[in-house]
């Protein structure tokens, strides 16, 4: 009777995984470095993917073996799943181990992209000036399309549900307590906000969050946070956004 | 087709049963063939609210296990005959039901039946994933406290995504709110939470909502369900909750105090 059931499916998901950001070659001192870290937090770590981050190394011409970095993670209990930024020799190496190589996102520095759609700003108006001057006042504000699309949703965020947006994520529902949305770029919230929010978290230091009514658990951007307990009672249940200005997190009321 | 409804909440304690064995009862009532499958595999009681453990032979894990035929498993209910009960097994756990043989079980009975309510157990593991994961509607039964209004609001996540309409990006499952174990009194004076607050959180749609009765626990005891109790508040409220889910428009009661006399005449006190 079930035997018309497929045998398998293919899905796309986004999945989390930390960032071992390197900014020294000496294998030894890593790995001390980690234990500390581990030591602090041992349930955290414990069989943790990781993607390692070759790319400050490789600017400073601080060579690294990566099989040896592999070995030595996984001696202290990681599981590398994926190598960003190496040279030539480290890919071969990451290839050989079965470690995908993340090519996409090479310079994919959100100052970088800033900067380049700067320049085309400023080519874009000579190549059209002579047509439509009129209907296109060289105004800067309107950006090249670089952007990922927006995901919008209109059902409620349950608690215990998690949304990641590679973009912008705009949410016209409540978010519940014990939800979790996260997105690259900004966050919308066009209602209640009692989960945690976390915008900008591939280091978008200029992701805002918004939201309708501020009740969140946790907000963060681009990897600083507040709790609920450190959010001022003057903007608790108000229409705020939320931006970061010098490694503080502002909160202001949308007035 | 049948229509599968699943009662669920997550938290334990809250009115699954009971509300699975009245809205059950108060279907079958108005005529329509209904059988409601006890999902907590190895914690059985629906059979105790029903009244029938004693006639209790095969069970659903022997039906999924093709030990019974369904109709030898269904128990026809005593009081009325267009009710059926497929108990749980008390000595299995939830790793005996697959969601190949739930899916199989339903099947069959959807041909026969007009409606079947699972009962699900508490918890998100297997037993309460495989009661919701076929079903059409939900009645998300909570009590009108912190904890229990999020477990609510967990289950009602997991509804969206991890049933088979959602799997198979069908229209979502009907999500209908019911507030049980409301106390008026206790909530004016600020210890319970209120209708108010639970719909700023869940914001769903309220079915009924079901006072606290001493009646519930007698009609547990003795084995009948509280919705035949015609006189009781709770009796009362769940048949309104039978009738507004066929579609009749019924004013929602019980929210204030004001059916105070009613309370003083069939024990409402606290």
């Amino acid at each position: 009777m079930l035997n018309t059931s497929p045998v398998l499916e293919f899905k796309s998901s986004t999945f989390f995984a930390p960032v071992l950001l390197l900014f020294n070659n000496d294998i030894a001192a890593i790995e001390q470095a980690l234990q500390e870290k581990i030591n602090l937090a041992p349930e955290f770590f414990r069989d943790s993917p990781l993607i390692v981050d070759l790319r400050e190394l490789n600017k400073q011409n601080q060579d690294l073996d990566f099989i040896q970095i592999t070995k030595v993670l996984r001696k202290i209990g990681f599981f590398p799943v994926g190598i960003r930024g190496g040279n030539e020799q480290q890919n071969r190496q990451a290839s050989s181990l079965s470690i995908p190589i993340d090519t996409v996102r090479e310079q994919g520095n959100p100052t970088i992209i800033g900067e380049t759609q700067k320049q085309e700003n400023i080519k874009q108006p000579h190549s059209q000036s002579e047509v439509t001057v009129a209907k296109e006042p060289a105004g800067p504000v309107s950006v090249p399309s670089v952007s990922v699309a927006a995901t919008l949703i209109t059902q409620p965020i349950r608690s215990g549900q998690r949304i990641y947006a590679s973009g912008d994520l705009i949410i016209m529902s409540q978010v519940s307590a014990g939800a979790e949305i996260m997105a690259e770029g900004n966050i919308h919230v066009y209602n209640t906000l009692r989960g945690r929010a976390l915008a900008g978290v591939h280091d978008n230091t200029a992701a805002r969050i918004f939201c309708f009514d501020l009740q969140a658990e946790l907000i963060s951007i681009a990897g600083d946070y507040k709790t609920s307990e450190d959010l001022n009672k003057q903007i608790y249940k108000k229409p705020v956004q939320i931006y970061l200005q010098n490694h503080a997190l502002i909160i202001k009321e949308i007035a | 087709m049948a229509r599968i409804i699943v009662v669920t909440s997550g938290k334990g304690g809250v009115g699954k049963t009971t509300t699975s064995a009245a809205i059950a009862m108060g279907l079958a009532k108005k005529g329509h063939k209904t059988a409601v499958i006890d999902f907590d595999v190895g914690l059985r009681n629906l059979d105790l609210i029903l009244g029938c453990e004693r006639r209790v032979v095969y069970d659903f894990v022997n039906v999924i296990n093709g030990e019974a035929s369904i109709n030898q498993a269904l128990i026809r209910d005593k009081n009325c005959n267009l009710l059926y009960i497929l108990p749980a097994s008390q000595t299995r756990d939830k790793d005996a039901l697959t969601q190949e043989g739930v899916g199989r079980v339903l099947e069959e009975l959807s041909k026969e039946f007009e409606y079947i309510v699972c009962d699900s157990p508490a918890g998100i593991e297997k037993g309460a994933n495989l009661a919701l994961y076929f079903a059409d509607d939900a009645f998300v039964v909570t009590n009108p406290e912190v904890s229990s209004v999020r477990d609510s609001d967990r289950m009602l996540g997991i509804l969206s995504s991890k049933s088979r309409r959602a799997e198979r990006n069908e229209e979502p499952i009907k999500e209908y709110l019911l507030l049980t174990r409301y106390d008026p009194i206790r909530v004016k004076s600020g210890e319970m939470l209120s209708l108010d607050d639970v719909q700023e959180i869940l914001s769903l749609h309220l079915l009924g909502i079901i006072p606290e009765s001493k009646s519930v626990l007698s009609a547990s005891n003795a084995g009948i369900p509280v919705i035949l109790d015609e006189k009781s508040e709770a009796g009362q409220a769940y048949a309104d909750v039978v009738a507004r889910y066929l579609g009749e428009k019924r004013p929602h009661r019980f929210i204030d105090g004001k059916q105070g006399f009613l309370r003083r005449l069939f024990g409402g006190k606290k």
